[in-house]
């Protein structure tokens, strides 16, 4: 096994510049008073410096301290990446049909974070597990290079201590890093983060920056804004449609689907016809989808779920109870965007609760 | 299956398929035959996502017998922009097609059992290749009972075949419409009430339903009150289907995804789901 390393933010840089090399290196950005991910270029384009304020349908950055990752989750998903909010399936045009060649993107990503890292194994249960695969996700998914980071700091919407996601990352990384004073200290989780990172100018951690990461992660655990009690919780959703409380948050949700859209494991698509206007041409596209529309739904004579009680009921029944049936897991890895995200801060883990009798 | 898990392979894009035969069966319902490359069958129950390109896809039960490897039936009613486009094309003509996909009707395990197959309106279409199967191999089944209901006379599906099947012996077939002139002689009611008088062993019978969800839900209670275990009535259940392979995530029922788990289900994982308003 490798020992854990601790480099510098010049270190970084360099990794940075070395996954760039033959991948798009994506990370965290500071744009329109969010932290979102997007291609990077160096350390230098990290939002350091800066944190976020969240809360149910709030969020605000604000300066404090010095962390590149002091921030916790935006409103943007690697999803974004893996499982583009639009996908060219093929092209029709004189007569034949030509597939969309199969994705060759080499994404490198940066600052991964626990609950993130598990929806990118959630969503990859179901695109890649199945009886049938979606070839573009697998082939971006399998040229994926992940540097992850575990969280030293949680969010008031957070709850992936609850959902056993986080606050530290689970395996499934290339690179595991924990911002301490001085530096970063990186694990290894494979041999391809082994080797990019015996390229780097390291130390051995010691046993301070050992006890300053896990410091860092128990702080953070400590913090998490908010809890889910998933103890039978699947059950209690399956077996509570008709529960009165399914109406009172209907009365409160306004359909806008942003829950749906800044989900890091809301996978559903709506396949697009799409004619060109100057020419024959027709293509296919997959583009996102959210339960929370009536179309969404609809069979010839209309919508299978015409009321916003039932549409809210699908969405987290499917999210905390039915996902299990289908993928052997949780659909939801408690990074809270849903709640910040949410104009009128509706609260899974409240709605949850409220299900099981408690509080509400 | 015609498309593999491979990596390489997109499930999501169709071949080319021609029209070799075009009949109107009613009004607005027409039924085509086509040819595909690669095709290699396919299962009683089983469906394709037939498309037009630049008008859209949409899912279509295969309605011809599964012992005819060349050609893929499809019945298709014109009630939407695709299913229009779609039935306004000629022989020669290609559309886009995909599959089949889904599960098909269990009739295997119907064998030296009695069978009901009862059906509502164009639901006759996704069980014709059970009929087509039982006939092919009648010495495998006991009784077989077809009790099919149609709103009008004049929208009875294939009436021909019906006639035809009718004259055998070793086959009952009752039909019965929801309205109807005077010179209809025949019965008059919603399907459940020719289950009265089916002769069928309730503890040796199995059943594949398919209608619109208030038939099937109401005959599903119909043969349970009768004795028929809830595992062995099937019924094809219908929603929105994008993908056909279980990625879209619009058909969802339950836990169920209806178009990879399904369409066909048994009375006994569909009647919970099915008694929960707009689940």
């Amino acid at each position: 096994m490798t020992l854990p390393v601790v480099i510098d933010i010049k270190a970084l840089d360099q990794l940075v510049q070395t996954l760039a090399k033959d991948r798009q290196v994506m990370g965290p950005v500071r744009r329109d008073g969010a932290v979102v991910y997007e291609e990077i270029q160096g350390v230098d384009d990290l939002p350091r410096g800066w944190i976020d304020e969240q809360e149910g349908g709030h969020y605000r950055l604000k300066r404090e301290g010095d962390k590149l990752f002091g921030y916790t989750v935006g409103p943007s998903s690697w999803k974004r990446f893996l499982h583009p909010p639009k996908q060219t399936l093929w092209r029709a045009g004189g007569g034949g049909i030509t597939p969309e060649p199969i994705a060759e993107d080499r994404f490198a990503f940066l600052g991964v974070r626990g609950c993130e890292l598990a929806a990118i194994q959630v969503q990859d249960k179901v695109f890649m597990d199945g009886p049938y695969r979606d070839p573009h996700y697998a082939a971006r998914r399998e040229n994926l290079f992940i540097v992850a980071v575990n969280c030293t700091r949680a969010g008031a919407t957070c709850f992936c201590a609850s959902m056993d996601t986080g606050p530290k990352v689970n395996p499934g990384y290339d690179i595991a890093l924990t911002e301490i004073d001085g530096g970063l200290l990186a694990e290894v989780g494979s041999d391809a983060g082994g080797a990019a990172l015996a390229a780097l100018t390291s130390r051995p951690a010691t046993e301070a920056d050992l006890a300053a990461a896990a410091q860092g992660i128990k702080d953070a655990e400590g913090q998490m804004g908010r809890k889910l009690n998933t103890d039978g919780l699947a059950d209690i959703l399956k077996d509570n449609p008709d529960h009165p409380r399914w109406s009172v948050v209907a009365d409160a949700c306004l359909n806008c689907a942003n829950c749906t859209m800044v989900c890091p494991t809301c996978f559903c698509t709506t396949v697009d016809e799409v004619s060109a206007l100057d020419s024959d041409e027709v293509s296919r596209e997959n583009r996102w989808a959210s339960c929370f529309t009536t179309e969404f739904s609809y069979v010839h004579g209309g919508a299978v779920r015409p009321g916003a009680k039932a549409r809210y009921r699908q969405w987290m029944t499917h999210k905390l109870g039915t996902w299990w049936d289908q993928f052997d897991s949780s659909g939801c890895t408690g990074c809270g965007r849903c709640i910040t995200w949410c104009p009128v801060g509706i609260d899974i883990t409240e709605e949850a609760a409220a299900i099981r009798g408690e509080g509400g | 299956m015609a498309h593999p898990a491979d990596m390489k392979t997109d499930p999501m894009v169709p071949v080319l398929a021609q029209i070799t035969r075009k009949h109107m069966e009613i009004p607005g319902v027409v039924t085509f035959e086509v040819e595909a490359p690669g095709w290699t069958g396919f299962g009683p129950g089983q469906f394709n996502m037939l498309s037009l390109f630049g008008v859209g896809e949409i899912a279509i039960s295969i309605s011809g017998s599964c012992h005819d490897t060349d050609r893929i039936v499809h019945t298709i009613r014109d009630v939407g922009a695709v299913s229009h486009a779609l039935t306004m094309l000629e022989e020669g003509d290609t559309m886009g097609l995909r599959g089949p996909f889904g599960a098909p009707w269990p009739v295997a395990g119907a064998k030296g059992r009695d069978v009901i197959v009862a059906a509502g309106g164009l639901g006759l279409a996704p069980v014709r290749p059970i009929l087509y199967h039982l006939l092919a191999n009648r010495g495998d089944y006991g009784k077989v009972t077809l009790l099919y209901g149609a709103r009008r006379p004049e929208e009875i599906l294939f009436e021909q075949e019906l006639g035809q099947w009718r004259s055998q012996l070793d086959l009952d077939i009752e039909v019965t419409v929801d309205h109807a002139a005077p010179d209809w002689h025949g019965h008059v009611g919603v399907v459940t009430t020719l289950f009265p008088s089916a002769d069928f062993d309730p503890d040796n019978t199995t059943a594949f339903l398919c209608g619109p969800e208030i038939m099937m839900r109401f005959a599903a209670n119909a043969l349970t009150d009768a004795g028929v275990g809830t595992r062995d009535i099937f019924l094809s259940m219908e929603r929105n289907m994008q993908c056909g392979i279980g990625l879209c995530g619009h058909c969802q029922l339950g836990p169920h995804f209806v178009c990879k788990d399904g369409p066909v289900f048994d009375w006994a994982t569909m009647r919970p789901l099915m008694s929960v308003k707009e689940l």
